[in-house]
């Protein structure tokens, strides 16, 4: 119970991340996978913004003249590096998403549809 | 989709004139504060790409109150191109000048050599000459990607 | 093929929450993602950079590299919808 507590953070990921997953392999529908795509991303995002928090912590953006006379204690600041690696994950995932509706736009324009078994039924002829 | 389109029309979607007043004044605010978001970005949360997508956001929203066509007057096709590519090369060219001066790929402190500034100085200027870059070229793609996606490819006539 | 679908999402959740008994607790500022690399940044970004927030310093200066191909990424994206839907006026 207590390992369960401690971690609830974990739990909540994983069932936002596991939604998407079903998106992803349960739909038909090319649009609907897509978002599911995103709602996984978004979980993912979430688990790396959560591993750099610090009980008690404050904002990465200090006082520069404190810092250059007094230095600082590391517990006092969250950890900046998963928000970078963030930030970068989400502008790749925005460029992901604007080449994917992209694709799903030209295939609507060739086959008419975005339902994948009917797509799947024009290419077999 | 068809139907979407015919359904707009008939409906006269995007031609309130409430929506449009509102959204004329808004933009120039609108892009100020998306430079302020650029500059500011090393005392504040803030920076190149989420300043770049408040920038492309205020020329989406004319294209979306307007029309397509109307919003291609503020920024045309040609000078997106040029903005994006400029961006880009913003980034790149810093770098690779870095590495001319003597330092490594991206050691902003070798730009010392060009303009005595101090090595710790150049470093916190290297990332604004950076953020810039990223900044042009986030919202030169960002236009480009709701020009295509809401129009397929046409250019012509918007959502 | 739904039932099939939804018994796969309840058994990788499963197998994912049996992983998370090894991750450290929430907030625990002696995780091991606190401990290696993040303390040097917080300690060294102001007095080698003066940039006073430490997400810009980081993204700018350390990881420039990674940064830059970021860029080319959301470039090279912007080209590939145009390459894929822009119709010329001619046709």
């Amino acid at each position: 119970m207590e390992l369960i507590v401690a971690k609830y953070n974990y739990w909540i990921y994983v069932v936002l991340m596991m939604i998407g997953f079903y998106a992803m392999i349960g739909k038909r529908n090319l649009v609907k996978k897509l978002i599911g795509m995103n709602i996984f991303q978004t979980a993912i995002i979430l688990l790396f913004i959560s591993a750099g928090v610090k009980h008690g912590s404050k904002i990465p953006i200090v006082d520069k003249y404190e810092v250059l006379e007094k230095g600082v204690d590391v517990a006092t600041i969250v950890n900046p590096l998963p928000h970078v690696l963030m930030l970068t994950a989400i502008v790749v995932g925005i460029a992901v998403t604007g080449v994917a509706l992209a694709i799903l736009l030209r295939i609507y324009r060739e086959y008419g549809t975005l339902e994948e078994d009917e797509i799947l039924e024009k290419l077999g002829k | 989709m068809k139907e979407v389109q015919a359904r707009a029309e008939a409906l006269k979607v995007g031609e309130s004139i409430i929506i449009q007043t509102a959204v004329r004044i808004l933009v120039p605010f609108i892009q100020i504060f998306g430079l302020y978001v650029i500059v500011h970005g090393h005392y504040s949360p803030g920076g190149g790409f989420q300043g770049g997508v408040i920038l492309g956001a205020s020329f989406v929203l004319i294209a979306l109150a307007y029309d397509l066509k109307y919003s291609m007057n503020y920024m045309s096709e040609r000078v997106n191109i040029i903005l994006g590519n400029t961006g880009a090369l913003i980034f790149v060219g810093t770098g690779v000048l870095c590495a001319l001066f003597g330092g490594l790929f991206l050691d902003y402190a070798a730009l010392d050599a060009l303009i005595p500034l101090g090595p710790v100085e150049w470093r916190s200027f290297g990332i604004f000459i950076v953020e810039v870059g990223v900044g042009l070229a986030v919202m030169s793609i960002m236009v480009s990607l709701f020009w295509d996606l809401s129009s397929n490819g046409g250019l012509d006539e918007g959502l | 093929m739904k039932a099939l679908a939804f018994a796969a999402t309840l058994v990788t959740g499963a197998i994912l929450l049996y992983g998370t008994m090894d991750f450290p607790a929430w907030g625990d500022p002696q995780s091991p993602a606190a401990t290696h690399l993040a303390s040097y940044f917080i300690e060294n970004a102001v007095p080698e950079t003066h940039v006073p927030n430490l997400v810009t310093a980081v993204l700018g200066d350390y990881r420039g590299y990674d940064t830059m191909f970021e860029t080319v990424v959301i470039y090279c994206a912007g080209l590939a919808v145009i390459a894929v839907l822009r119709r010329s006026k001619k046709s």
